[in-house]
């Protein structure tokens, strides 16, 4: 892999945001807005029930870390669909560029991007609501890591069926995370789903990412079990979802989509 | 000036309902300019795929400076590059800032002198702060050529480069191309639907019917043997043969 090739594509991004401020806001509009909305909710739920008493931190602190999580996936997704939309796609397939470059690349574009975003959030938060993601203690770095390799897979998973069928498969990139929200457990425990549902969303990274959150911020103990479990499906995933990816690359090869995708 | 610099063997592309190329072969020597011509749909396009790797091959080889395409894909790229009119720039990112992209993509030493000369020789320099979906279409088409020649390559492959271009840009475009063949030595693989065009730039032509090489020869032979006045004839006896 050679450092000035994925430095180049980085910078095609950075380009991007940087010569557009309607971009930027855009960047940062969604996440605000996600944060003012859960905070304002978890907040009313806590003045008018005991039952919600100290989960103003909890769900905020849940919504900012999915956020996170859907940011990293939709930013890995749009960098790929920037490329198809401005028809750029073939000029980048022509140049001396690896499959593994591509993914390092839009890897590492797509954390700037997602920081943009989520930043401003986080920072919104303690003023407006008193509540710090940073409680979280020194796990915050394990969670974000994880959740980050899971948007990552998510996206190139969404990326490898764009390779493959092309801009078709545009409306996947966005519904991909809705379909996998109420599995992942993001602001319940995983005992409110039913049985049968337990089964398949103890296969997903985020249960154990989130009732990591919950135990951290509600009983003050960390379990390094459900961080470690998180992390190796988050690895297993992550691997599996480069495989695919190859995949796609010389399916798309062999079908000749590279040649015109953007048509 | 006789190195074969490229070297199709047997190829063959079959997609799902089609079978595009059919068991072509053809050698193209160093610093030739070698026009390939035919209809619409006669597998011209998917022909340059093979060789720029973006199409795998159903079978045979393309074999460049003596490397198969397959396992070279990467450094063989570095040497190589491509136009065409149906693929464009990022249009939200200034003249400059696509140059110095693909010219880190492309590893090119000294990049800003680089762009700044290639700027310059295509009458570029005064718009290279403006965006690049901000310009006339005959502008566009030299940004593009700016990006194909930033890594001066040893093989172009131009699909249709001067499409839909007013007459005057066409003939310089066809003029540039012509000065940086004979300054750096580059083999080119020209698809073209403009025999004037053709018939100017090109050493010899290659007609493709149906996925097939039909004939090859220079533009003068070609004439001849098909009984024609002219090279835009000998293509309509062929496309309707």
């Amino acid at each position: 892999m050679k450092f000035h090739r994925m430095y180049a594509l980085s910078l095609r991004h950075i380009y991007l945001i940087k010569g557009s401020l309607p971009r930027i806001l855009d960047l940062i509009y969604w996440p605000t807005i996600q944060i003012v909305l859960w905070g304002f909710i978890s907040k009313f739920f806590t003045l008018h029930t005991d039952l919600y008493n100290h989960t103003v931190g909890v769900i905020l602190s849940s919504a900012i870390l999915y956020d996170f999580l859907f940011r990293s996936s939709i930013s890995f997704n749009m960098l790929f669909l920037e490329e198809i939309w401005s028809r750029n796609f073939t000029n980048l397939f022509v140049a001396p560029l690896k499959v593994s470059e591509i993914i390092t690349a839009l890897t590492a574009t797509a954390l700037l991007r997602t920081l943009i975003g989520i930043v401003p959030a986080i920072l919104l938060a303690t003023p407006f609501f008193g509540v710090s993601i940073f409680t979280l203690g020194p796990s915050l770095i394990l969670l974000f890591l994880s959740l980050y390799l899971f948007g990552i897979t998510l996206g190139l998973l969404v990326t490898s069926g764009l390779l493959r069928y092309g801009p078709a498969f545009e409306n996947i990139a966005w519904s991909s995370l809705f379909l996998l929200a109420p599995l992942g457990c993001v602001y319940y425990p995983l005992s409110i789903l039913p049985d049968w549902l337990q089964v398949i969303a103890k296969i997903l990274p985020l249960v154990y990412i989130f009732e990591e959150v919950r135990s951290i911020l509600l009983d003050n103990t960390v379990n390094y079990s459900n961080i470690l479990t998180a992390l190796k499906l988050n690895l297993i995933y992550f691997a599996s979802a480069v495989f695919i990816f190859y995949l796609s690359f010389y399916g798309a090869r062999k079908k000749g989509t590279l040649i015109n995708i953007g048509e | 000036m006789n190195d074969v610099t490229i070297e199709i063997n047997n190829l063959t592309k079959q997609f799902k309902n089609a079978l595009a190329v059919k068991n072509i072969s053809f050698k193209i020597n160093k610093g030739k300019i070698i026009g390939l011509l035919g209809p619409n749909g006669s597998g011209k396009t998917t022909t340059i795929g093979m060789m720029l790797g973006l199409i795998k091959p159903t079978s045979g080889t393309v074999v460049i400076n003596h490397k198969n395409i397959e396992n070279n894909r990467t450094s063989l790229l570095e040497k190589m590059n491509f136009i065409s009119p149906y693929i464009e720039l990022p249009k939200k990112l200034t003249i400059e800032e696509n140059l110095k992209v693909y010219g880190r993509l492309y590893g090119v030493k000294n990049l800003k002198e680089k762009i700044s000369s290639l700027m310059e020789k295509l009458n570029l320099t005064e718009f290279r702060s403006r965006k690049t979906g901000e310009l006339s279409s005959g502008q566009k088409n030299r940004v593009s050529l700016a990006k194909a020649l930033i890594n001066d390559p040893e093989i172009l492959l131009l699909d249709e480069p001067t499409a839909s271009l007013d007459p005057d840009v066409g003939d310089y475009v066809r003029s540039f191309i012509e000065d940086f063949a004979s300054n750096k030595g580059s083999t080119i693989l020209l698809a073209s639907h403009n025999m004037n065009e053709v018939e100017r730039l090109c050493h010899e032509v290659m007609m493709m019917k149906n996925g097939e090489i039909i004939d090859r020869g220079t533009c003068g032979d070609l004439i001849k043997k098909h009984g024609r006045k002219n090279l835009e004839e000998v293509f309509l006896k062929i496309a309707r043969e």
